[in-house]
């Protein structure tokens, strides 16, 4: 599948700004993480800014945006439209819970409520944006429960890492933050590893022969295609990348996804001051250069069933 | 509503596609770009179509596939001709990802298909389609796919007879057949009953409507077939023919 730049930038993004928020709120809720003001008005602002942004950089790649509004009518369906619903449903609650924090200075009770709120529906939009992936049937490697869990598990995880480095900027004890850190890391990598390892060895389910019907005939192979230059279908579809450089790029996203981050959170965790807070922030840009490369892979290494109408013989 | 009709149509248009009489001409692709570049999903867009790497919007495309059973011998098989348009599946999920209802399939026969002026251009129906049969059309921003001739087979301007898709009536070898595939009696129905019609890709449980009439057995190579060879030992055996060889190999 062609790596659209919008796409990869919205899923990562929206995705490490929920995991932000949804930890934010889950530490608070269960008395983790104070309510300070300063962290409240740090925390909300890059949570909201990275899920907005990522949500514009969606846009981008519609034909017509201007008629995204559309895109809200058929949650009975559509995985793509339920995201959009949950996806504008999270934010009054979070802005609700915000303003309780950073305005009131209070975050139970009623507050409380629309932060449980927030987190269910910031999980439901992160597990939405999975789904729509996971629910394709025309493309085998997404098509199974792993794809969700991964998209959530990541959220979590490059959340947990910016939330850090939020907490370090702001100045507050984030020792609760990277020992949470410390967790995910470990299990997203896992997961990530598992991930592959099932697309690795999930056995062709459809190839040439039952796509044209013609194998019950012989072998059968592209003779010629309908045309000579690639159309929508192909340059759409037909992106894939070769297995030497996926290893490669496997390689590269657990260095800088998984492994760097956890080797300078636990450098965070014996050092303190200054020092501490650049490596927080190290860990925030290395976090998320890897989770784009991971998501460059998540596109760049599925095959579209499509294609063995173009001559590729197992999908 | 890109939900499915709750019922499955009893009416079901669609094509029966002989790949044993299609001779691979491209006269279907050609007409069906024809004839829709001026319908309702007007224009077919093409870019640069007189650059070096035109690219355009096309609701029917050929295929052409080798055929080869090596265990015969390395010239047993067939080529076979393979033109591939959206199939109106029964329950294709091409029209349940859609977000904004600008995808849908008629209750009342079964046609799979767009409205324009919905359609974000999201080109998530794209992904869903495990047939290649929708193309975006980059210039108008939204999906176009194979109407089946929706403004043709119904349109009392026309004569009878010419109310058949415009691939259909092309067809110089009359390869393509347009009809209910619900009705069992319809000619279509027996035609597919009677010639063992499969459809594509049938694991992927959309349920196509369009079915397709396999080419009937080759006569296989006989023990004495031998591959023809140009072999110029062997045939240039007179001084006169070997002076000419001479001369025209310069
Ligand atoms: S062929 Fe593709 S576009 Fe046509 S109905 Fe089936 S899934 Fe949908
Ligand atoms: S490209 Fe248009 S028709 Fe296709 S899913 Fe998106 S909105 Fe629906
Ligand atoms: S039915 Fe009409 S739109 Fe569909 S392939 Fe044939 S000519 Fe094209």
């Amino acid at each position: 599948m062609h790596p659209a730049l919008s796409v990869i930038l919205f899923t990562t993004a929206s995705g490490t700004g929920y995991g932000l928020l949804m930890l934010l709120m889950i530490l608070n809720l269960n008395g983790l993480l104070p309510t300070d003001r300063g962290l409240g008005m740090a925390g909300f602002a890059v949570g909201l800014t990275l899920v907005t942004g990522g949500l514009l950089a969606s846009t981008f790649h519609l034909g017509h945006p201007e008629r995204a509004w559309r895109a809200m009518s058929q949650w009975r369906t559509s995985w793509l439209s339920r995201e959009g619903v949950a996806a504008i449903a999270t934010y009054p609650l979070v802005l609700i819970f915000a303003a309780g924090w950073v305005i009131v200075g209070s975050t139970s009770g009623g507050w409380s409520l629309a932060g449980w709120l927030a987190i269910v529906l910031a999980a439901i939009t992160v597990s939405a944006t999975g789904m729509i992936y996971a629910s394709l049937k025309t493309i085998p490697q997404w098509n199974n429960p792993l794809t969700v869990v991964n998209y959530l598990v990541l959220a979590l995880a490059g959340g947990a890492v910016w939330l850090t480095s939020v907490g370090q900027l702001i100045g507050i004890d984030t020792n609760v933050l990277v020992l949470l850190t410390l967790l995910l890391l470990p299990i997203s990598w896992a997961l990530k590893y598992s991930y592959w390892t099932l697309v690795d060895k999930v056995p062709a389910q459809y190839d040439i022969g039952s796509a044209t019907g013609l194998g019950g005939l012989g072998d059968v192979t592209l003779l010629e295609p309908p045309h000579t230059e690639p159309n929508f279908v192909q340059k759409e579809m037909g992106f894939t990348i070769a297995r030497r450089h996926a290893k490669k790029l496997r390689r590269t996203a657990v260095i800088f996804a998984f492994v760097l981050p956890t080797a300078l959170m636990v450098g965070v965790l014996m050092t303190s001051g200054g020092l501490a807070t650049f490596l927080s922030v190290l860990a925030l840009l290395s976090v998320s250069g890897g989770l784009l490369t991971e998501r460059w892979l998540f596109f760049a290494e599925a095959v579209h069933v499509s294609m063995l109408f173009y001559g590729t013989q197992k999908a | 509503m890109t939900a499915l009709p709750s019922q499955p149509s009893t009416k079901k248009l669609g094509l029966v596609i002989d790949l044993d009489t299609c001779v691979g001409c491209h006269a279907c692709a050609v007409s069906c770009k024809e004839w829709n570049t001026g319908g309702p999903a007007a224009p077919l867009t093409d870019l640069n179509p007189y650059g070096k790497d035109p690219d355009g919007v096309w609701f029917n495309r050929i295929h052409t596939y080798e055929v080869s059973q090596p265990e015969l011998g390395p010239t047993a098989g067939q080529t076979v001709h393979l033109p591939r348009s959206c199939l109106h599946c029964e329950s294709p999920d091409c029209v349940t990802v859609c977000p904004t209802g600008a995808s849908y399939k008629r209750a009342e026969d079964g046609i799979v298909l767009i409205d324009e002026d919905k359609c974000i251009g999201c080109k998530l129906c794209s992904w869903a389609c495990g047939y290649g049969a929708r193309e975006y059309d980059q210039d108008a921003g939204v999906m176009k796919k194979c109407t089946l001739c929706v403004d043709r087979i119904y349109n009392e301007n026309l004569k009878e007879e010419e109310r058949q898709p415009s691939c259909v009536s092309t067809c110089p070898a009359g390869a393509r057949h347009f009809g209910d595939l619900g009705d069992e009696n319809s000619d279509v129905s027996k035609l597919v009953a009677e010639r063992n019609g499969f459809d594509l890709m049938p694991e992927l449980g959309y349920k196509p409507t369009n079915k397709y009439l396999p080419p009937r057995p080759k006569s296989g190579p006989t023990s004495s077939y031998r591959p023809l060879t140009i072999d110029k030992q062997e045939t240039v055996d007179s001084r006169f023919l070997k002076w000419v060889d001479r001369l025209f190999s310069r």
